[in-house]
């Protein structure tokens, strides 16, 4: 086994991942229409380039992306656009979001799309200019744009690209599956992320519990070379958090407020390997994904693959769902998912599970009681932060404690909440207080210009009313020398002396009278 | 909370044989008091009484304080311990997880400082004098008037009022030392280490503080121990073995709330309380130390957590190849 270094903390929920059947890819279907969200990744939302009443062949262009931290949108297959509007999407906040729909003609006609011969000739630029044009994001999660976060070559010098093949959230299977069955194409899109990045070292982290996916990427990565090496771990959650994962292989921490790249390393998801050399070689757009459907109330929970767009209720359907044995959706795992409001949101392109589990099995967390600063979070935290200060100052709103306990390094994993015998949503009590500090600093930024703003006009009136003083002195100072030079020519003199004859010659007529 | 009752129950079962029903009966009454007591502050403060009851943490606290009281304490003895523990010691604060203080050191305390006299009258222990039953017990609680019980001073009192004698001396002459400690002391102390010991392998606290403060207080004691003379302040063995030692170390610092909330502040919050137990023990006005060493350090607390925060990842200062 490889050398590897322990990380601070961690947790070991139970995996249940042999419920999805990890290996097995089985086919979603196509539904009658699909809702695409223009925002699926991180960054500003792509610009449409259809309209309602269209008709698109598969993997046309939709959108396309606005700027530079943008992606494209393609359609996942032929049909009509009939819909652009607001409507729910897979995100907390359970707000809507601008989506088209297109209702699937049931053909499944494609444009005919074509990769490059051969990318090992091809320029870094071109092969992200494709990587580009396909609209990927980081599929693991995040769903930050690929080619941006391939262009970190030009700002530091790269070393090592990790391939993140831990998925150590339970439940989930996605990533374990592809590994499975691609794992040639996980390692040949490595090597194209790595031709672009100007790196020698891909490192494909693998952890422990997948021994089928583990043996899989070992043998495709013979084909590779020596600089191409699978690594594996023992299994812990959150083993697979990036900054986690680097730590562990590396025995290195990413410095605080940092990038991966400071270290020279970049990391992604299998599934974006995937995806880019599909897009390298093939010419093919993201359209689809694997997707984890799991939880025990679903007869046939497995690994499909899905349609970008398609409903979740579409996918229910398909795996058996049993409504009468559930209460809660989960997007995501039952570690950093969210509960989904409604079936009716489509799958998007950081979608890796759909969580539908009975009662009993992720029962609704009991009342949260005092917390007594046992420490359990402490001992939990793999950011080796003080939970239990972080959660008295986000009660108090403490905004220079939080700063001081580092509330910013905070990953959100969840152990803290999952050791908790307090039961109190720990994690949620530090996204408020993010989004607090978050708000509160927006709010200086607007006070601090509006401050910037208002200095800037009492400074103009100030020089305005300086320059019209001069101008009124030097009006004056002209009129002074004329008058010093010609009395008669004095208007106001004249004008006195003009009064005085008046008045001179009105107390005449008043005495003669 | 439950584990740690569990945990007591070696040191209790030690304490009864050694001197007598006297703590049981204390427990007892003490307990179903606590529980009364709780009930009606939580009424009073307009929570539900049924879900908070099930922490036990009212339990723990009344247990805690009836271990440290003397045995046949008068009932009003317990009862006003009882009232300042639950209500002055947590519910005025916000109940628990709000205290600043170890209650059931508040109770001590107040006790301590408000009625020396029965607070400082231990049972004579096992061999040394008569061991009264539980019939005597009742009545010593209950008819506290109507009852005399046979006191001598604890081997703690004695090597603070030693005048004189070397160490070996003060042992011979005095019959309340036994091998390593005080009769019954000795036992008492390694019954309660040994369910700390267990509370720290079922991980319900870590070891951090009580290891910091056996150190410091052996390390004292090493010091001041001036090989045994007439000015010696007694061995570090003694000192481990005598009183609450083990018992504060094990049940009284480890209470979460009150104390210093990191692994590394633990370590400070310990070693500061076993220094100061020490000090007290040998140059202040108390045979014993551990409720006032702790409310000290309770203060303290939560200055040691702004100065003890662990390193955050990513904040590790760089390391520079250049240099």
């Amino acid at each position: 086994m490889n050398t590897f270094f322990n990380i601070h903390g961690g947790i070991h929920p139970e995996e249940e991942k042999h419920l999805s059947n990890p290996g097995t890819v089985l086919d979603a279907g196509l539904p009658q229409s699909l809702v695409l969200p223009l925002s699926q990744h991180i960054g500003k939302p792509s610009s449409l380039c259809v309209k309602p009443g269209d008709y698109v062949l598969g993997g046309q262009l939709l959108a396309e992306a606005d700027g530079m931290v943008s992606v494209p949108l393609h359609a996942p297959t032929s049909g009509t656009v009939i819909a652009i509007e607001p409507r729910p999407v897979p995100h907390p906040s359970a707000l809507d979001n601008l989506c088209l729909e297109l209702a699937c003609d049931g053909e499944d006609r494609w444009i005919e799309y074509r990769g490059c011969e051969d990318w090992r000739t091809e320029t870094p630029e071109s092969l992200i200019s494709r990587i580009s044009a396909a609209g990927i994001a980081g599929m693991g999660g995040a769903g930050f744009p690929t080619a941006v976060k391939l262009m970190a070559r030009e700002r530091l010098p790269l070393t090592t690209l990790i391939i993140n093949g831990t998925e150590c959230e339970p439940y989930i299977t996605a990533d374990d599956t592809l590994m499975q069955v691609d794992a040639a194409g996980i390692v040949e899109g490595a090597q194209i992320l790595a031709r672009i990045l100007a790196v020698e070292d891909i490192l494909l982290a693998v952890e422990d519990n997948k021994p089928a996916a583990l043996a899989a990427m070992r043998k495709a990565a013979e084909t590779a070379g020596e600089h191409c090496k699978v690594m594996t771990f023992p299994t812990k959650y959150p083993s697979g958090g990036e900054k986690q994962l680097i730590e562990i292989l590396t025995g290195q921490q990413v410095p605080a407020g940092g990038l991966p790249a400071d270290l020279g390393i970049v990391c992604q998801n299998p599934g974006t390997a995937v995806a880019a050399r599909d897009a390298v070689c093939h010419g093919k757009p993201l359209t689809d994904r694997i997707v984890t459907l799991t939880g025990r109330a679903l007869m046939r929970p497995g690994n499909y693959r899905t349609r970008l767009g398609t409903p979740i209720e579409h996918l229910l359907t398909v795996a058996g769902f049993d409504p009468s044995q559930n209460r809660r959706l989960i997007h995501g795992g039952p570690m950093m998912g969210f509960a989904l409001e409604s079936a009716a949101v489509p799958i998007v392109k950081t979608t890796n599970c759909i969580l539908v589990p009975t009662e009993q099995e992720l029962p609704t967390p009991p009342d949260a009681q005092a917390c007594i600063r046992c420490g359990l979070c402490a001992e939990a935290c793999p950011a080796s932060l003080l939970p239990q200060q972080l959660y008295w100052y986000a009660r108090a709103k403490d905004q220079e404690q939080l700063e001081r306990h580092h509330l910013a390094d905070c990953i959100e994993c969840g152990a803290c909440s999952w050791v908790c015998p307090s039961h109190i949503p720990l994690v949620q009590y530090y996204r408020a207080a993010k989004g607090m500090i978050r708000e509160s600093k927006a709010e200086k930024v607007r006070s601090d210009r509006s401050r910037d703003r208002f200095e800037a006009r009492e400074a103009r009136l100030e020089q305005e009313a300086i320059a019209r003083e001069a101008q009124r002195a030097a009006r004056r100072a002209a009129a002074e020398k004329k008058a010093a030079a010609g009395g008669a020519d004095d208007p106001v003199a004249a004008a006195i002396a003009r009064a005085k004859a008046k008045k001179e010659s009105a107390g005449n007529e008043e005495s003669g009278s | 909370m439950q584990a740690v009752l569990l945990a007591t129950l070696p040191g209790i079962g030690v304490l009864t044989w050694f001197f007598g029903p006297g703590t049981l009966i204390n427990i007892l009454f003490g307990g179903l008091l606590a529980l009364a007591l709780e009930y009606s502050a939580l009424r009073l403060r307009d929570r539900n009484p049924k879900r908070y009851l099930q922490d036990y943490s009212v339990l723990v606290t009344s247990t805690l304080l009836c271990i440290a009281l003397p045995p046949y304490a008068p009932w009003w003895l317990v009862t006003a311990g009882i009232l300042s523990a639950v209500i002055l010691g947590k519910h005025v604060f916000g109940g628990l997880g709000y205290n600043p203080f170890n209650p059931a050191m508040v109770g001590y305390v107040v006790l301590l400082i408000s009625f020396p006299l029965q607070m400082s009258s231990w049972q004579a222990p096992r061999g040394l004098g008569e061991i009264p039953g539980v019939a005597e017990s009742l009545t010593a609680l209950l008819v506290p008037a109507s009852y005399d019980g046979v006191t001598m001073a604890t081997p703690l009192d004695i090597l603070r009022q030693n005048k004189g004698l070397l160490l070996d001396d003060l042992y011979n002459n005095s019959p309340q030392f036994g091998q390593w400690a005080g009769i019954g002391w000795e036992w008492v102390n390694i019954a309660f280490l040994a369910g700390g010991a267990w509370l720290i392998y079922r991980g319900i606290f870590t070891w951090h503080a009580p290891v910091a403060m056996l150190f410091t207080l052996g390390l004292c004691a090493a010091i001041g121990f001036d090989s045994g003379s007439s000015e010696s302040g007694g061995s570090p063995l003694f000192h481990w073995l005598s009183g609450a030692t083990m018992f504060g170390a094990f049940f009284i610092i480890t209470d979460p709330v009150s104390g210093a909330t990191s692994n590394r502040g633990r370590l400070v919050f310990g070693a500061l309380v076993g220094v100061l137990l020490y000090l007290i023990r040998v140059a202040g006005n108390y045979p014993d130390a551990v409720a006032f060493a702790v409310l000290i350090l309770n203060f303290a607390a939560p200055f040691i957590d702004q100065y003890t925060q662990p390193v955050t990842y990513g904040h590790k200062p760089i390391k520079r190849d250049d240099e």
